[in-house]
Order: structure tokens, then C-alpha cells, then sequence
């Protein structure tokens, strides 16, 4: 079984994060992580990969130079080998760019299964797994709380808001995990020591056969105008309960017009 | 005036209320065009044309329900095609983002998601990093595909007798590998739509239990609001996960939110920060939630919310 995760290396949403001046995601000035639902999708590789008893793991991620430590985090968790996609002309570009390269280098690889996390937790859209399965005409099984490959089949529970429901799909394909499949494992130290010979091979958009002007904001679909940032809320009034606390909450309520 | 295509969010024909909010944005960039997939137009067509849908394009195709949403990204690509729009507004749920994100690749369009907000000209407006920025951004190549958040906008009525316009598409074996093979239904609550919903009552880690969320429920029940948790009760099995408020779950912003026994973390935040207005009941006098409220109580809930229970019920009379 050949898998590949695909994983995005996003600002700390503990942290401040902030856009540069034009008006992209600022990544470079900012403490940046392995996005944590990625992490699902890294640890569902892992299970899968354990129940197959055989097989390898490919972690792939475009980015600039600092999200070379989404791969290592992801390498010490386990799996083999990993991707960088790295080039100047990448900066800002869109979903629909991001989903080009990565389905450019999926074309280079082997696989079976792709997993992701079912959002990023900066742009947080969701869309770029099912644009990548769509390019190049995998199925996509997507924002699985459980999942399991049995022979030549993957198979998801998937929780919607009005029912629970079972899907299946044949491999090759594409599955989305949340936060529901499973805590991830933290690194052990052999594990972060391992991390460091596992081989990482970086890609140009020119490896990829990509042209410079199909991504960034030059390639961009849309375009952001203006950026603002909202006045922090500011704290109101906060009452001990006395024994009247439900009183003065209600009396609050009233003034507000919610009674 | 150019077409601006709406897929109606439906379950049997029962259209949900963010397509009506979007049936009222599509009027303000041009004509409105309803996309009606699947059984139970009957029933929809009522509302569709209470809410000024000038055209439905319908399709009905077994495949539209059997399989996940490849066929319903195909079909509805064929129908931008025959008709030319000028927009494609979708709801912002998990399949309407999907079926965006596949068409924007099909069509080779620009898309925007999550908009809370669209202007006539198809300017949208998004709130990003857990609220704390707001983002103004237009589609400038192909035909614009945006999806929208609940509560962009009051549905307004525009009385209109609808055309309907059957059309046929062909849909892909391509399209049909991902297949849905069991589906169990969840119980109704009765009460309204997470999402949608003009107030929130929601429990975290205070609420200590499963059973906790009794004194939840009926707090919401007196206020006519739906459920919500914190990760920390849906992780822990006291609520279920479709309720859950917060980075992983649903984004709410209701008018009035109430944040019991939730401390405040970032997750949290995420979910409901952009509410209007935030009351908290927590017994930790440093719980970060009290940063966000216009009114906060320090105590136990389960004796503030009672007697607030109490209030609500002595003052409706």
C-alpha cells in the first residue's frame, strides 16, 4: 500500500497571525506549524500503513523554505520519504494553483491512497482536496470520522449534521480525515532522530512542468481588495454570583430585547 | 439582466433557509436563477417562487443522490454552460463547498468561499483567522463561484412565477466511484438549525456530563435557541460532534450567543467570536471568555442558569 499525505504548513492560530502588505497570508514572519488537522491525516497513514503490514508513506507540501518543518514533524511521526515543492513564484498563490502543483506531483508518484486533514487552519476552505482529485480523476471520499482499506477499497463513516453515513470508493483515491478519527501520536525521540535521514526531495515548478504564471498572484482567480483587522472585542461587564447572578443575567437579556 | 445561477439547498424539496438568503443576494447582482437537483420540486416550488427564483433549472437524475457530489459537479457544469451565468452562488456547507470546488476546476473559474457577505457587483466580503480579519476579494477570472455563509442577509420576498426549464445531463461513470452505501438518519431535535439559528446556548467542560446538558437544553428551549458544545464535551461523548462550536465544527454568529462552562480557547473562538452579542457562566473568574462577553457571570451553572430559566419564564407570564 502507497500512500501519500498531503500536508500544510500554516501560521500558529495560537500565535498572532497577520497579512504582509500585499495582502497575502503572512508565513514567513509568523511562528508556523504543521497544521494540527493535518496531523490527523498523518496518523491515519500511519494506521493504515500498520494494518497493510507493508508499504511505503510520502509526505508532499508547497511551501516556502520554513515549511520544511511540516515535513519534519510529519517525518517523526513515521512514514519514508517526503516533497517539498519550493519556488519564489508560489507566493500567493490560490486553492486552484495549490491544487495544480499538488496534483502535478502526484502524477510523479505511486500511489494507492491520498490523505489529507479536512481543512487548513489559516485559509481553512477545504476545497483543495476534492480540486486535486478532480484534476486527475480520483475519487474522493471526504471528511471521514473513520477509516478503513480493505483489499482494493477504502471505506469512510461520515457524520453530516443530519445523518451517519457509510461510503465507499476504490483505490486509488483521495480521503479527507477530521479530528474525529483519532488523536495523533506525538513524535518519540528515536522518531525525531529517524526523522533526519529520511530522504526529502524538492521540486520547482520547472521539475513540475509548471509555468511560472499559472500560480501566485499573477496566476491568481480572484483577487483581495482590502484586508482589515477587526477591533479585538472588548470586555463588558462581568458579575459574581450572589445569589442573584440568573437575576442580573436575565434583567441583561431584558435590556438587550433576547426576553 | 444576466442570470445568477442558485443551487437550492434542499432535503426532498424542503429548501433550506440559507438558499432563500441566497435567492436575496442573486437579485442584487442580477436575475435570480434557482438549480434544483433531485425529487420533490413539489414542494419547493412555493418557496422558490416566494423568494423571486425568475427561473428553476431543473435536473433529476438518480445519480444525483446515490453518489457523493462528482455527479451533482458535472450536472450542474452542464447547466453553467447552457446558460451563461453570470455568478454561481452556493451554500457554504461541506457539499456545497465541494461541488464549487469541483466546478471552479471543470469551468476554470475563480472561487471564493465562505463569503459573509456580497456585494452587487459580486464584490465578497469574508471574516478570517477566527474573526479577527475581515477580507474584501472579487473573482476576476471566468464565472464567479462563491459560496455563502448562513445569515448573510434577510431573505427577502419577491413574489415571481417561476419558469421551469428541465434539462438533461449526461453524467460520467467518472463521477460515480465514490458510493454512498448505508445512510442512518439522525433523530430531529425540533429545535432550529445550529447555523442559522438568531441564538446559541452552548456547554463545554463545566457542564461536567452528559446529564449536564439537561439545564443546556432547556435554557435554549426558553429562549427559543439551539444547542451548541465546545470540543471539549463533544470529545468527551456528552453531546454530539454535529453540534459542536469551534474551528473543527460549526461557525456560528447569531445575534445573542450563550457560553457555558466554556472556557474560551482558540478552537472555541474560531466558532462564535463574530457573534453580535456574548454573554458567558463560568465558575473561573479568569476564564478567558470573559475577554469576548458583554456579560459575564461568575458562578456555577448550575444554579445561574436555573434561576435564569426561572426569570424568563416569570417575565413571558
Amino acid at each position: 500500500m502507497k500512500i501519500v499525505v498531503l500536508v500544510k504548513f500554516v501560521p500558529d492560530s495560537t500565535g498572532a497571525r497577520a497579512f504582509t502588505a500585499d495582502t497575502t497570508t503572512d508565513r514567513v514572519g509568523v511562528d508556523g506549524l504543521l497544521s494540527e488537522l493535518d496531523e490527523y491525516a498523518v496518523e491515519q497513514s500511519l494506521r493504515v500503513h500498520e494494518a497493510a503490514g507493508e508499504g511505503e508513506i510520502t509526505f508532499v507540501t508547497v511551501g516556502p523554505e520554513q515549511a520544511g518543518a511540516a515535513l519534519r514533524k510529519a517525518l517523526s511521526m513515521g512514514g519514508d520519504a517526503a516533497v517539498h515543492v519550493v519556488d519564489d513564484a508560489i507566493h500567493g498563490s490560490d486553492a486552484l494553483a495549490t491544487s495544480l502543483i499538488l496534483s502535478k506531483v502526484l502524477e510523479k508518484l505511486e500511489y494507492d491512497l491520498v490523505i489529507t486533514g479536512m481543512a487548513s487552519t489559516d485559509a481553512g476552505m477545504a476545497v483543495v482536496p476534492v480540486m486535486v482529485a478532480e484534476r486527475l480523476g480520483l475519487p474522493a471520499v471526504t471528511l471521514a470520522s473513520e477509516l478503513t482499506v480493505n483489499g482494493g477499497t477504502v471505506r469512510i463513516r461520515r457524520d453530516t449534521d443530519d445523518a451517519s453515513e457509510t461510503i465507499e470508493a476504490s483505490l486509488p483515491a483521495l480521503v479527507s480525515v477530521t479530528d474525529q478519527t483519532g488523536e495523533a501520536r506525538y513524535p518519540s525521540f528515536k522518531g525525531i532522530m529517524a526523522a533526519k535521514k529520511k530522504p526529502v526531495t524538492t521540486y520547482s515548478l520547472a521539475d513540475l512542468g509548471v509555468s511560472a504564471d499559472e500560480v501566485g498572484l499573477v496566476g491568481a482567480w480572484s483577487r483581495v481588495d482590502e484586508v482589515t483587522k477587526r477591533p479585538p472585542r472588548s470586555a463588558g461587564i462581568k458579575v459574581v454570583d450572589e445569589g442573584d447572578g440568573g437575576v442580573k443575567l436575565a434583567e441583561f437579556l431584558v435590556s438587550q430585547k433576547f426576553i | 439582466m444576466a442570470e445568477i445561477l442558485v443551487l437550492i439547498d434542499h432535503a426532498d424539496g424542503a429548501v433550506s433557509k440559507p438558499a432563500t438568503e441566497l435567492l436575496t443576494i442573486a437579485r442584487r447582482m442580477g436575475t435570480p436563477a434557482a438549480v434544483f437537483f433531485g425529487a420533490g420540486l413539489d414542494n419547493a416550488r412555493e418557496t422558490l417562487a416566494r423568494f423571486g427564483a425568475e427561473k428553476i433549472y431543473v435536473v433529476d437524475d438518480a445519480a444525483l443522490s446515490d453518489y457523493l457530489v462528482a455527479p451533482a459537479a458535472e450536472a450542474l457544469a452542464e447547466v453553467v454552460t447552457q446558460v451563461q451565468p453570470e455568478a454561481v452562488l452556493l451554500t457554504s456547507t461541506g457539499e456545497g463547498k465541494e461541488i464549487a470546488a469541483r466546478l471552479a476546476v471543470k469551468l476554470g473559474s475563480g472561487l471564493i468561499t465562505d463569503a459573509i457577505d456580497v456585494e452587487a457587483d459580486g464584490t465578497t466580503s469574508q471574516s478570517v483567522f477566527a474573526g479577527s480579519y475581515l477580507v474584501r476579494a472579487k473573482v476576476t477570472q471566468g464565472t464567479p463561484i462563491i459560496t455563502v455563509k448562513p445569515n448573510a442577509t434577510t431573505p427577502e420576498v419577491t413574489e415571481v412565477t417561476p419558469e421551469e426549464v428541465p434539462v438533461t445531463v449526461t453524467i460520467s461513470d467518472g463521477a460515480k466511484t465514490a458510493r454512498i452505501v448505508d445512510r442512518s438518519a439522525r433523530a430531529k431535535s425540533g429545535r432550529p438549525e445550529l447555523t442559522e439559528a438568531a441564538i446559541v446556548v452552548s456547554g463545554g467542560r463545566g457542564v461536567a456530563g452528559p446529564e449536564g446538558f439537561g439545564v443546556i437544553e432547556a435554557l435554549a428551549d426558553a429562549l427559543g435557541a439551539a444547542v451548541g458544545a465546545s470540543r471539549a464535551a463533544t470529545d468527551a461523548g456528552w453531546y454530539p460532534h454535529a453540534f459542536q462550536v469551534g474551528q473543527t465544527g460549526k461557525t456560528v454568529s447569531p445575534q445573542l450567543y450563550v457560553a457555558n462552562g466554556i472556557s474560551g480557547a482558540i478552537q472555541h473562538r474560531a466558532g462564535m467570536q463574530t457573534s453580535k452579542t456574548i454573554v458567558a457562566v463560568n465558575k473561573d473568574p479568569e476564564a478567558p471568555i470573559f475577554e469576548l462577553t458583554d456579560f459575564g457571570v461568575v458562578g456555577d451553572l448550575f444554579t445561574v442558569l436555573p434561576q435564569l430559566i426561572e426569570q424568563i419564564g416569570a417575565r413571558k407570564g
